[in-house]
């Protein structure tokens, strides 16, 4: 007799509480990424090796929750912000675990290692990228306090506190990108040309991590101004 | 007349059954929605739950359930034109109570949208127009009733609407909202109290056969101020019941001790929601009971006035505690789980809104479903956006509960009653 009930049927699955897993997850392949350069740097392939898979693994169960995101916001569910809003959100987060994703796969491809000059400012430039992606978690796990208050109020200042911030370290994952291409281009015409073309395509996804990861609050952003 | 003398026992004995069977029946599957966004917010415990639906769905058919039921009884219906055929009275009563309460099992089983009050409606109207005469139904009052299932649902929806938008600026958005909590709460308890001793003591104290008079002149600024004391008297015990709740220290969630205070706020609405929910529901169960018993025990004359007699609304409240007891615990337990998003800041916003609606109803003398003005109050929180995710299309199934019930009950309803006349024909 229970099929009858339509205050049960009422409620739909809240999907605040997996987009944040879903932001958790990504953000865990990208903290595997200064793990991954360090152990190329050191040469230690095997652990290497690990990381790399524990990267690819992360980034399926990352695209698995996404699905599933998707397929619990059907259209008839009447959501406090925009259904669309969250939608592209989702996608956002997932570009930022498939990044990492790309990164990892062209390293480990490649048995890449940067040249020994620029190590230490490659791995600082990866630490900076993860910090970058940390930041964008930390605004997303801000959702269900956000749903608490009805985004709205003293709730949206503080999300948007948490993005300005953002903004700042994506900042400087740029100024460090820059730095990093330069430095390259004063070596590149002693390293073999193939290796310096992945070597420039390497910092540029990087940057590309954190850019996505500051795409990921710019949605945050739009979405409680509403 | 002469069936009536003749049968007169049998027919009060079938009406006694028909009736406890479909206050059973609203035991069993009605209440699990007034009670279930209480469990489900973990405001409640299963045990808990039925506790207080027990006696408050009891207190609120008993005290505040008279105005729904004359209206079933006499409201709907022209008693003069069945002046000369009581036993018509009779049948069709039988048949309207027999039809809600099989239509009622037969949509739960078969899982459709159903409303216990819209079947009532549905069959009276039905075996009224078709057995007797179109004319005999009172067409104004039924086309009150219909507009009131529209209205409620929105009523309840604006009411709980403002009740959470005030939660949210006067409690959640703030620098200290835990201690906000404590101290704006008792304020909502208070509202609590004062709406059920309003409705108590304007409708309910007949029944028990007392009258408040306080020297205040008016019967209503007499219920008025002891309401408003009775409120305080509710609001105190809420803000000691508060003091235990301390704030503790949650990363995961900032609200956390916030919500428990409001989970003390829900136990306070939930009892309104069952009392509510007796008024209503249970008292438009029992109205053609009681019109059936006025009708045989004045012999046979039909009268609008005669007064109501309470064992009639204990047949309907013991009937829900026994479908609770047997059923609707199971039913909650399974609604209790479906509604886990609904935190109790909200759920208590809903409550409130949808129990102040049916209860001003019940006052007036509206039957109207219970659970539409739920579903209503609730969706009135989800525009206020306090709600993650709600299913839109449930609106439309109350649409076709309401385009399938009434037919069906009145189908039901006229085929009981030309049986009902073949039978006791001979």
């Amino acid at each position: 007799m229970t099929g009858s009930n339509i205050l049960g049927k009422l409620f739909g699955r809240s999907p605040i509480g997996p987009i944040q897993e879903h932001m958790q997850i990504a953000n865990q392949a990208v903290q595997l990424l200064p793990d991954l350069i360090r152990a190329t740097t050191a040469g230690d392939w095997d652990t290497a090796g690990a990381v790399h898979k524990e990267i690819e693994r992360t980034e399926r169960d990352a695209d698995k929750l996404k699905r599933s995101v998707r397929r619990h916001l059907p259209k008839s569910l009447f959501l406090p912000v925009p259904r669309s809003d969250l939608l592209s959100l989702v996608s956002m987060q997932d570009n930022v675990a498939n990044t990492a994703r790309d990164v990892a796969v062209i390293i480990m491809g490649r048995n890449m290692c940067f040249p020994e000059s620029m190590q230490d400012s490659v791995l600082a430039f990866a630490e900076a990228c993860a910090a970058t992606a940390g930041q964008a978690l930390l605004a997303i796990q801000e959702l269900d306090e956000l749903l608490e208050v009805g985004f709205s109020g003293r709730e949206v200042k503080r999300v948007e506190a948490m993005l300005k911030e953002l903004d700042k370290m994506e900042r400087r994952t740029d100024k460090m990108a820059a730095g990093l291409r330069a430095q390259l281009f004063r070596i590149e015409s002693e390293l073999p040309p193939v290796d310096v073309i992945f070597y420039y395509q390497i910092l540029s996804l990087l940057g590309n991590v954190a850019d996505e990861a500051e795409a990921v609050g710019d949605r945050l952003q739009v979405l409680m101004a509403k | 007349m002469e069936v009536i003398a003749q049968h007169g026992t049998l027919f009060l004995a079938l009406a006694c059954l028909f009736g406890f069977f479909m206050a059973w029946g609203i035991g069993a599957n009605d209440v699990a929605n007034a009670m279930g966004t209480s469990v489900g917010s973990r405001a409640l415990t299963i045990t808990q739950a039925i506790c207080i639906a027990m006696v408050f769905e009891f207190l609120g058919a008993y005290l505040a359930g008279g105005e729904v039921t004359s209206t079933i009884r006499q409201g709907i219906i022209d008693p003069e034109v069945m002046a000369g055929h009581p036993e018509l009275m009779v049948y069709g009563m039988l048949s309207a109570l027999l039809a809600a309460a099989t239509w009622l099992m037969i949509a739960s089983l078969q899982g459709w949208p159903v409303s216990t009050t819209h079947s009532i409606v549905g069959a009276i109207v039905g075996f009224a127009a078709v057995g007797i005469s179109v004319d005999a139904i009172h067409w104004e009052k039924v086309g009150g009733i219909a507009a009131s299932w529209v209205v409620s649902p929105v009523i309840a929806g604006i009411v709980s609407y403002s009740l959470f938008m005030s939660v949210k600026y006067l409690i959640l958005d703030t620098d200290d909202p835990f201690h906000r909590a404590k101290r704006i709460i008792p304020v909502y308890m208070w509202l609590v109290g004062f709406m059920i001793a309003m409705v108590t003591l304007l409708k309910g104290l007949k029944n028990v056969g007392v009258k408040l008079d306080m020297g205040l002149g008016g019967e209503f600024a007499n219920a008025a101020l002891a309401s408003a004391l009775i409120g305080l008297l509710v609001a105190g015990f809420g803000a000691l019941l508060m003091r235990r709740i301390k704030e503790v220290h949650n990363e995961q969630n900032r609200f956390y001790s916030v919500e428990r205070v409001f989970a003390v706020l829900m136990v306070f609405t939930a009892c309104s929601m069952a009392f509510a929910h007796g008024s209503n529901d249970v008292a438009n169960a029992v109205g053609p009971l009681a019109a059936v018993a006025s009708t045989i025990q004045s012999g046979g004359v039909i009268s609008a006035q005669s007064a109501m007699p309470g064992w009639i609304l204990m047949v309907g409240a013991l009937g829900i505690v026994v479908g609770l007891a047997t059923y609707g615990w199971k039913v909650i337990a399974t609604v209790g789980r479906k509604i886990t998003e609904l935190t109790p800041s909200r759920g208590f916003a809903a409550e409130l809104g949808a129990a102040g609606t049916v209860v001003i109803a019940s006052a007036t003398g509206l039957p109207i479903s219970t659970t539409h003005t739920l579903v209503g109050a609730v969706l009135g929180v989800g525009f206020a956006r306090g709600i993650a995710a709600l299913n839109a299309r449930v609106i439309g199934s109350i649409f076709m509960s309401w385009l399938i019930t009434l037919p069906a009950g009145a189908a039901l309803a006229v085929i009981f009653f030309f049986t009902f006349k073949v039978i006791f024909a001979f």
